[in-house]
């Protein structure tokens, strides 16, 4: 049998993907947003003196982690309708990932909160710095700092996770391409279209990351700076980066 | 009519772990073998090899593994091959897999000293010969934990073949759940199974990198 890819009648859809990619999006920034704060607090709850709260937040992490986003989607979505507690998919959906990110995200935290050198805590002690602005100042700015690009590679694999809100027919990017294809029949283009789409949704993700991690680390444009003025090459020590490898799936 | 969540029903959530083991199963090996392939070329002494193999890495890796299963399943039909789910589901997990795979044990290659390999040459190894009798017997120790860590994703994203209709794990309960309509049992009970096959390997993946780092902290 002979196929030729046929992209022509897609082009009328295009606003249909336009808007899928922008809710795509929405939800991500929602989870992302939530998830981090979550995820801070989990973190450093896990750590906290509190034995059964720290189990606690244990269980939460390993539970979301070990179990597929499908089955927790479905838990979430199909289960508290069944309880009586029904809502709609945009919020089942971004309430379904904050719960994933903030698993991940605490994880990712806690192992920099973990590479806080101890007698920073300890200096700053002595320096009669509150508990609170410990916990800011010298636990979680340098502890954000390092674990930064696991926590934005954490972000990618959240955005395409979110593809799979399309299984309770939340409107987004995959969603709209299952419509799309049951009406032109034009299935295999219709993914490829997506795919790009979605793979232009990691690279601006990957780059709004970087312009932010730019902005808000002073520290890091400064060591460059004096790198570049003493003419050395700044070496980036990644160290944890490669240690915590999440993945949403 | 409404039935209860009976012994049949568990048995038959029971018989579909083996179904998401066989393929996690089929998805490791096959990527393991993509995924060693994406390795040698992204190490590979040749730039157009390192680059093809880099952008494959990038273009895997920013797309979703559903849509990835989606254009293997329709591109394989739509080219008059009508391949079993599993066959489908199969070749999308291994595309996938390759290019984590590959991009983690470069990393794992790649962090050998660099006298490693001149020492291979003062040996007069050749290429192959360096790879395989020095730089990989000791980095494979490194890449063991992360290796792991990924086999607990390729279990969970197993989960995203009962879309395309592979009766495994997530697809069964969603069967049962058609018939009884206890959602919250069911797939609760689906997630407790994917907890007992994914929590042990995660723990020993775990353990295996904080005795690797002992040196590091």
């Amino acid at each position: 049998m002979h196929f030729s890819l046929n992209f022509s009648p897609l082009l009328p859809y295009w606003p249909v993907f336009l808007e899928g990619a922008w809710l795509t999006l929405k939800m991500t920034t929602v989870a992302v947003f939530f998830g981090v704060i979550v995820g801070t607090l989990v973190a450093f709850a896990k750590r906290g003196r509190s034995r059964v709260i720290s189990r606690l937040c244990a269980i939460y992490i390993e539970s979301v982690r070990n179990t597929p986003f499908l089955v927790q989607i479905f838990i979430l979505y199909f289960g508290l309708a069944s309880l009586g507690i029904r809502m709609p998919t945009f919020a089942a959906a971004a309430l379904a990932m904050i719960i994933n990110i903030g698993a991940y995200s605490a994880e990712i935290i806690r192992a920099g909160l973990e590479a806080v050198p101890r007698g920073q805590i300890e200096a700053a002690e002595c320096l009669g710095l509150s508990r609170w602005r410990i916990g800011w100042h010298v636990m979680l700015q340098p502890s954000i700092e390092k674990v930064y690009p696991a926590l934005t590679s954490q972000f990618v694999l959240m955005m395409q996770a979110s593809a799979i809100a399309s299984q309770i027919s939340a409107e987004e990017l995959t969603a709209t391409a299952n419509t799309v294809q049951s009406d032109t029949f034009r299935s295999l283009e219709t993914y490829i279209v997506v795919a790009l789409l979605y793979l232009a949704l990691s690279l601006l993700i990957k780059l709004v990351a970087w312009a932010v991690g730019e902005y808000a680390f002073k520290r890091r444009r400064v060591l460059r700076l004096a790198a570049a003025r003493a003419g050395r090459p700044v070496s980036d020590s990644r160290g944890l980066d490669a240690v915590v490898r999440g993945g949403a799936a | 009519m409404i039935g209860g969540f009976t012994t049949a029903h568990l048995l038959y959530l029971v018989q579909s772990i083996w179904w998401t083991l066989v393929l996690s199963a089929l998805a490791f090996v096959l990527g393991s073998i993509g995924g060693f392939a994406i390795m040698l070329a992204r190490i590979s002494p040749r730039r157009w090899l390192r680059r093809t193999a880099l952008v494959y890495i990038e273009a895997i890796q920013g797309i979703p593994l559903l849509i990835l299963l989606f254009i293997v399943y329709f591109g394989l039909s739509v080219y008059g091959f009508q391949v079993p789910a599993l066959v489908a589901a199969g070749l999308a997990l291994m595309v996938y897999t390759s290019a984590y795979l590959g991009d983690i044990w470069r990393g794992c290659i790649e962090a050998m000293p660099k006298p490693q390999w001149e020492a291979a040459e003062c040996l007069s190894l050749s290429r192959w010969q360096t790879l395989r009798l020095v730089i990989i017997p000791q980095a494979m120790r490194l890449a063991l934990p992360p290796t792991v860590g990924f086999l607990v994703q390729v279990i969970k994203m197993t989960s995203l073949a009962s879309v395309i209709g592979f009766v495994e794990l997530t697809r069964a309960g969603q069967i049962i759940d058609n018939s009884i309509f206890q959602p919250f049992l069911v797939f609760g009970l689906v997630g407790a199974f994917y907890f007992i096959l994914c929590y042990p390997l995660s723990r020993w993946s775990q353990s295996m990198e904080s005795k690797l780092n002992v040196g590091n902290r």
